[in-house]
């Protein structure tokens, strides 16, 4: 098997002394980061990028994707502990992590998040290794026209899938779109949307100033709201006969394990859906398949495992169409995305021809990641526990200082750093107003390319918008695109129609 | 609520206006015979289409019957405000006094006068942080940060770790 070949050479990268160094230290800092109270994946990439530069690309795509796989481990350590859920994925695991918690059992339910996201991890990591090199070589027919049918795909999923109010979606996507466009156009060369004649704007909208300001800073003042002060931290022991009873309570719980690794698999390969949803889906699934439904929400183990199988696996689905395709699945992936960018690693079918090394590197140091995540997270709750009892301030000081650093560090503009100042004030205030902030930050990630393949396919047919259309893949994804977007008008008519028949029968 | 929906909508409007007329200086059309559409193109009409959005959600608002929830709580309007405007100032100076006076004071407010720390706590994390950050940025990654009028102050230290 030519896969195993490959994945045999990326371990000889991923298992290189520096690399596996890499990998730990990510996977520790992502496990804080995710065990923190409001910080999730997302802030913790988003801020930690810019000190990536220290490392070697390949080297730092593989530290962030450490600190990813990490922070969702991380996620479930305050949803048991703390009661509020360490970032939104692990929403579902404080359902019945908090309520095992209160029973004394915390160790146990911090053991079983930690079981089930290994379980979840390794198996959607087996299947992204298959998944990746079909899924490369379709890449490798799409020209501009499909790039293009495949961007609008990955938008109209946050408009058919993503459960926000959809005016306001739209609004954030184009926004996002927009704001891509600043700086020099790329073909025609043309200084655009120079706001206020400031120089700065001429080299664009950096995503890294957009997810600092907005997942950094916004996210802080939306901490600063939400803390409420006198949160108790519940202890946790773990003694070892508890962890090999709690390992086979684990075992019986297999099928549970084995639905939540597909489902968040392909719910998290959706750039709308991703780990939160699809966490939520499986806690659905186990709550309703199992024999004693009532203990859910009590305390029940299943309850922990199933949510956090799903959002680990959710987290390895949304890498898979960001590396084959370069549309990323998620808005951590979209900023891996964005730095890999910026380290002239351009994501899609490419990539897996032209740095081989690179991509079955990246894809082993997710098994390897994995393997460190569980270890460590283990070994190190009662560190977390203590880690937990660190005051929101000292905490918030220290994020605010680094978004400032970090975001004056890669252009070393003053103009980037008043820039997210701005992001992040006007992101926590379209967030409490119920914008949803995730289409933003993939809109302004794959605004170039957005544009890019919609002009070259115009140039290129002659301005024949058909074009688009008339190719049978991108003809494809168009038809799909429009049925998502169509998908909400859809619900709300059949909702009316069942109405109309409710009022109707009962006039009978 | 209600009405900080409505002026964010309007804000929104004013804002995909204010691109329009920017987007409007540059092509928006066809450019030329198969030069598909210009630099101005993308920008303009997804702009429109946000203001089309932005009325919508202030249209749906107008509908509704009026509700009477907070957009801020008291409590939380003040911290947002203080900690906003310590930013601004923060990053006002950091040009002018450099970034290892700006963020040091950043810090000693947040902790000790926003945060309520004990001096141990504050002065621990204000000496280590900028050091961490001059070592870590300056020395291994060569990367100068706004020094401002402090910038002869750093020059024996420049001598020794380049």
């Amino acid at each position: 098997m030519e896969i195993f070949a490959l994945l045999g050479d990326g371990f000889a990268t991923s298992l290189s002394p520096i690399n596996l160094m890499i990998v730990l230290l990510g996977v520790t800092a992502g496990l804080f980061i995710g065990a923190m109270p409001g910080l999730g994946s997302v802030n913790g990439v988003a801020i930690v990028l810019p000190l990536t530069f220290i490392v070697p690309p390949s080297s730092a795509i593989i530290l962030l994707a450490a600190i990813y796989y990490g922070a969702m481990y991380g996620g479930a350590i305050s949803s048991v502990l703390l009661g509020i859920p360490g970032a939104s994925t692990a929403v579902a695991t404080t359902f019945d992590g908090r309520p095992m918690a209160q029973k004394g059992q915390a160790g146990l339910a911090l053991m079983a998040a930690a079981t089930a996201s290994f379980v979840g991890g390794t198996i959607s990591v087996i299947l992204f290794t298959i998944f990746a090199v079909p899924l490369a070589d379709l890449a490798l027919a799409f020209g501009p026209a499909e790039e293009f049918a495949l961007v609008l795909l990955a938008f109209t999923t946050f408009v058919g899938l993503g459960g926000d109010d959809i005016l306001k979606t739209i609004i954030m996507i184009c926004l996002g779109l927009v704001l891509s466009t600043v700086g020099l156009d790329l073909i025609s060369g043309q200084p655009r949307l120079i706001f206020f004649d400031q120089p700065g704007f001429y080299s664009g909208i950096s995503f890294l100033v957009l997810a600092i300001g907005v997942y950094g800073i916004g996210e802080v003042l939306f901490t600063i709201e939400t803390s409420q002060k006198g949160q108790t931290v519940t202890a946790a022991r773990l003694t070892f006969g508890e962890m090999a009873a709690g390992l086979k309570t684990m075992v019986r719980l297999w099928k549970t394990m084995s639905v939540g690794s597909f489902l968040g698999f392909f719910v998290g390969m959706l750039p709308a859906a991703g780990a939160t949803p699809a966490s939520l889906m499986a806690y659905g699934i186990a709550k309703s398949t199992s024999k004693e439904p009532e203990t859910f929400g009590k305390g029940n183990i299943e309850g922990v495992a199933a949510p956090e199988t799903a959002n680990n696996a959710a987290s390895t689905g949304s890498l898979l169409p960001m590396l084959t395709l370069g549309i990323p699945g998620s808005p951590t992936t979209a900023l891996l995305l964005g730095g890999m960018v910026m380290w002239g690693l351009v994501p899609g079918p490419m990539l897996f021809i032209e740095q081989p090394d690179f991509v079955w590197g990246l894809i082993s140091s997710l098994y390897t990641a994995n393997f460190a995540a569980v270890v460590i997270n283990i070994a190190l709750i009662p560190l977390f526990v203590w880690a937990l009892r660190m005051p929101f301030t000292v905490l918030c000081t220290l994020v605010l200082v680094l978004c400032i650093v970090g975001g004056f560090a890669p252009s070393q503009k003053m103009h980037d750093v008043w820039l997210i100042l701005g992001f992040g004030v006007v992101g926590y205030l379209l967030r409490k107003a119920d914008y949803p902030l995730a289409p933003l930050v993939l809109a302004l990630v794959l605004g170039p390319l957005m544009e890019k393949s919609f002009r070259q396919t115009l140039i290129s047919e002659q301005g024949n918008i058909l074009a688009f259309v008339e190719r049978p893949l991108s003809g494809l994804f168009i038809t799909i695109a429009v049925v998502f977007f169509f998908l909400p008008i859809v619900k709300g008519l059949t909702r009316r129609f069942n109405f109309l028949k409710l009022v109707f029968s009962k006039q009978q | 609520m209600q009405t900080a929906d409505r002026m964010i909508a309007l804000a929104i409007v004013a804002m995909s206006a204010y691109f329009m007329y920017y987007a409007w200086e540059l092509p928006i059309g066809w450019n030329g015979e198969t030069g598909g559409p210009g630099a101005g193109a993308f920008p303009f009409w997804l702009s429109l289409i946000m203001a089309f959005a932005a009325l919508g959600v202030l249209l749906r608002s107008l509908r509704q019957e009026r509700q009477l929830t907070r957009f801020f709580s008291d409590r939380a309007l003040r911290p947002i405000i203080a900690v906003t405007l310590a930013l601004t100032v923060t990053i006002f100076l950091m040009p002018l006094a450099g970034a290892y006076i700006a963020l040091p004071l950043f810090m000693l407010w947040y902790l000790k006068i926003f945060g309520r720390h004990g001096w141990i706590l504050t002065g621990i994390l204000a000496v280590a942080t900028p050091v961490f950050l001059f070592f870590f940025f300056e020395v291994t990654l060569k990367i100068l940060l706004p020094k401002g009028f402090t910038e002869p102050w750093f020059i024996p230290l420049y001598a020794k770790f380049f």
